[in-house]
């Protein structure tokens, strides 16, 4: 190891209760150069990164930094040591102007010390313009598309000179024009002697831009190879330790009539949607981040209140004005976020399976723990839950058994259409392949599954048709046989399939 | 994903969790402990009936205020309703014909009238309060707060600021009277306890409200009708605090409007110390409130035989609860 690796990660290990969120992981960095960092989700590159710029104090290892072991224990210090990062989470202040994001904590000020506006935007401005990206430093974030938001967090991060930036999935929101910005920024970075750490799953941009690739897999380091001498199915063992297709079953359930009608729908996030699911059949929704697919299938479930449109259940006109209704009528919703709209995060395994079926469990006015803790039993086999008792407090649990659970909770409803919004997100691979499974099976007993989803693999290795949203509208159907990767991304992306 | 040392870890989770569910207990024995040794005259059976029949208003009030806090609100009311609640309850228990009574309509009822009649009040100001919180959900605190003063002066007009005595001797023998020894404040307070348990643990009521304190959103997905649990549990709080009247104004003999200030402050007290969480929702049990509640009545009795001021036990009180919540948080943040 020489002065050429401007980072150097080695033996870094982090635990979480229940999980190795990184065993004995490295990562080294030379100078100049763009470095993919790539994984499943859980595999843990967005933990890594979080250890390097001090929001996680790793449980072991060293990070040397230009030459220098730092032990990095809060932002502003990795900041100021010269190491800063894009995060996947976009997180703006609102109300607050692209000029007043860029420089937050930094505001240029006045003489006498307060804070200077007008020089302020006029940086700016200058640094948006040397970047390429055509904004109004004076315009408030939350009047921006998500994409310009991706584009604020972009400017931001290269604002501080740092001579390593992480980007985490830096264009999952931007369309094509605005990645070619990006890249033009990153191009100009590395000619200036700087390093990127660059994650995403986006194996085209791998190719694109990056110089070497270090791959991760369920928390343990994998290898790290010169991107020029690897190609996609490499990559993509490396990632899966698998063939990707065995994880997907092929066995198509039969499939019958149309169970659910959705027409011409409206609400705040989305506008004039209409599809149609068949029984039996896997339906994904594919689109990228604030396309809409969430709100849209809230909103079928009755958990926020559409401006207009109709719902049909097996063909007769549903009115739900509450997800009880929605259950009533056979429908489940496993939501987006298990931590902030799924888990009672205190509670135990059981109290988390059996309260959406409670009318289920009442003897009179009281509740009988009998019936409960049979039913809990038997989702724990079926689904394979690992959890030392159903009485555990649920938070301990891994973020797969979490899920498991939660699915648990809906499978308990018997539920004939289940909608679920990013199933897999945040779970180890091991955990997925026993979803899919699921999934396949709950399609074989006559169930009908709506799957929102970010991961094409996954959209095109379970779905029966899919339907692509770009922010709010539906922007097209593709049947199992004719997607592909590119054409969702065109679709999701805004772009007519006509120039796919 | 392997399991090593995480393993370690799960299992002194546990071990936390143990503590975290029983050392109230073992606080309040340490606590009975210090009194007996402090004080020769703390180990007898007059002061510990003392003690438990001079909690036993709070604890009824705190049974309600515990559901609230499980359900992540507050209720700043309690001591408002208890004023309000009693002066009501009182003006149907006067004795008809002296010339203090306020309203010569009421005077003379039958003891169950004055008792409906005083937990109605109680179960209007909760109605009011849990419809303020789960419609137009304003945060409970400030709900709370304006039913703090709105019954508050409810109760002085309805009295014109003067009390109401004379009450019939049924009504005192609430207050005032035992059934085979036992003070009838603290019977009711056991029943109650025992009620509101089997309430809060083994209905769907109580299932409910610790899905909606422990996570609202999800709550709602679940297919749970936040709003209208959310104004029961609120009502159920309104209407213990109006039997926590009506136990203090039998007590004492009289209904007065100036009655139970600070009584929600003691409340919350005891349901925090006891374990309910105020920044974290769905945390919070009536065996754990029942003991918050006696460690206050044990400090408070200690502080009296050992002759400290008054004014000494309020400073400590509030340190109490401080130390109470701080002790809460590390809890709950210490398994992030």
């Amino acid at each position: 190891m020489g002065n050429d690796y401007l980072l150097s990660m080695t033996g870094i290990c982090k635990f979480f209760p229940g999980v190795r969120a990184l065993d004995n992981v490295q990562l080294n960095v030379r100078k100049g150069t763009v470095h993919a960092l790539m994984g499943e989700n859980g595999a843990g590159k967005s933990t890594l990164m979080k250890c390097l710029i001090g929001i996680y104090i790793p449980d072991s290892g060293r990070i040397v930094f230009k030459d220098e072991e730092l032990r990095i224990v809060n932002t502003r210090y990795a900041l100021s040591k010269g190491i800063s990062m894009i995060h996947q989470e976009l997180n703006p202040i609102p109300h607050m102007t692209v000029a007043e994001n860029i420089y937050i904590g930094r505001e240029t000020r006045t003489w006498y010390g307060l804070v200077d506006m007008k020089k302020m935007n006029r940086r700016a401005a200058e640094l948006l313009e040397r970047l390429g990206i055509k904004l109004n430093p004076t315009k408030k974030m939350v009047d921006l598309s998500i994409a310009n938001i991706q584009l604020v967090e972009i400017a931001k991060a290269v604002s501080y000179d740092s001579d390593l930036i992480v980007m985490d999935e830096p264009t999952s929101a931007i369309t094509e024009a605005e990645v070619a910005v990006l890249f033009k920024i990153i191009k100009s970075l590395k000619e200036q002697g700087r390093s990127v750490i660059y994650i995403t799953h986006k194996m085209d941009e791998v190719f694109k831009i990056t110089d070497e690739v270090t791959v991760f897999r369920d928390g343990t380091y994998i290898s790290t190879d010169p991107t020029a001498g690897l190609t996609r199915n490499m990559l993509i063992q490396k990632m899966v330790g698998r063939e990707l297709t065995d994880m997907f079953h092929k066995e198509r359930a039969e499939i019958g009539e149309t169970v659910l009608d959705v027409r011409n729908l409206s609400g705040k996030k989305f506008r004039n949607v209409s599809f149609e699911v068949k029984r039996g059949e896997i339906f994904g929704v594919a689109g990228l981040m604030g396309a809409g697919r969430t709100e849209l299938l809230e909103a079928v479930f009755g958990v926020t209140k559409p401006h207009s449109g109709e719902v049909f259940v097996d063909g007769k006109k549903a009115s739900i004005r509450s997800p009880a209704d929605s259950i009533r009528l056979g429908l489940a919703l496993l939501t987006e976020d298990r931590k902030l709209t799924g888990l009672y995060i205190n509670a135990m395994v059981r109290d988390n399976m059996m309260i959406a079926n409670m009318k289920a469990y009442m003897q009179g006015l009281f509740v009988n723990f009998r019936k409960i803790d049979a039913d809990c039993e038997r989702m724990r086999d079926q689904l394979r839950i690992r959890t030392p008792s159903l009485k555990q407090i649920i938070k301990y649990l891994s973020g797969g058994n979490q899920q498991k659970v939660l699915i648990s909770r809906w499978l308990l409803t018997g539920p004939r259409i289940l909608i679920l919004d990013e199933p897999t997100r945040g779970i180890d691979v091991g955990a997925k392949a026993e979803i899919y499974r699921l999934m396949t099976e709950l399609t074989h007993q006559g169930k009908t599954i709506i799957m929102i989803s970010s991961e094409l693999p996954e959209i095109l290795g379970m779905s029966d048709r899919i339907m692509v949203m770009h922010e709010g509208d539906k922007i097209g159907e593709l049947g199992r046989a004719e997607a592909t990767q590119e054409k969702i991304l065109h679709l999701a992306t805004g772009m007519s399939l006509a120039t796919a | 994903m392997s399991k090593g040392p995480a393993d370690h870890k799960l299992s002194r989770a546990s071990i936390n969790a143990i503590l975290r569910k029983y050392g109230i207990f073992f606080i309040f024995l340490g606590m009975v402990i210090i009194a007996s040794l402090l004080s020769p005259a703390f180990l007898t059976k007059l002061n510990l009936i003392n003690i438990v029949r001079q909690m036993s208003i709070i604890g009824l009030i705190a049974l309600g205020v515990t559901g609230v806090i499980v359900t992540a609100g507050i209720d700043l009311s309690s001591g408002s309703v208890v004023g309000v609640a009693c002066v009501v309850a009182a003006s149907f228990a006067q004795i008809p014909g002296g010339n203090r009574v306020l309203y010569p309509q009421f005077a003379g009822n039958p003891l169950y009238i004055s008792i409906i009649a005083g937990c109605l009040v109680g179960v209007l100001a909760g109605f009011i309060n849990g419809f303020l919180v789960a419609k137009t959900k304003i945060p409970p605190f400030i709900a709370t707060l304006g039913m703090f003063s709105a019954a508050r002066g409810a109760a002085m007009l309805f009295t014109q600021g003067r009390p109401l005595s004379n009450l019939s001797d049924d009504y005192n023998f609430i207050g005032q009277g035992d059934i085979w020894g036992l003070p009838i404040p603290i019977l009711l307070l056991i029943i109650m306890a025992v009620v509101t348990h089997i309430l809060y643990s083994r209905t769907k009521f109580g299932k409910y409200i610790y899905a909606i304190g422990g996570n609202e959103q999800a709550a709602h997905v679940s297919g749970i009708n936040v709003t209208k649990y959310k104004m029961m549990i609120y009502v159920y709080a309104g209407f213990l605090a109006a039997l926590g009247g009506v136990v203090i104004s039998s007590r004492i003999g009289s209904g007065q409007p100036g009655l139970g200030v600070g009584y929600e402050f003691d409340a919350i007290t005891a349901a925090v110390i006891g374990g309910a969480s105020l920044s974290a929702g769905g945390i919070g049990t009536i065996p754990g409130t029942i003991v918050g509640a006696l460690i206050i009545g044990v400090l408070n009795n200690t502080l009296d035989l050992t002759n400290v001021s008054a004014y000494w036990q309020q400073i400590i009180k509030g340190m109490i609860i401080v130390g109470a919540v701080i002790l809460d948080q590390q809890k709950n943040k210490g398994d992030k």
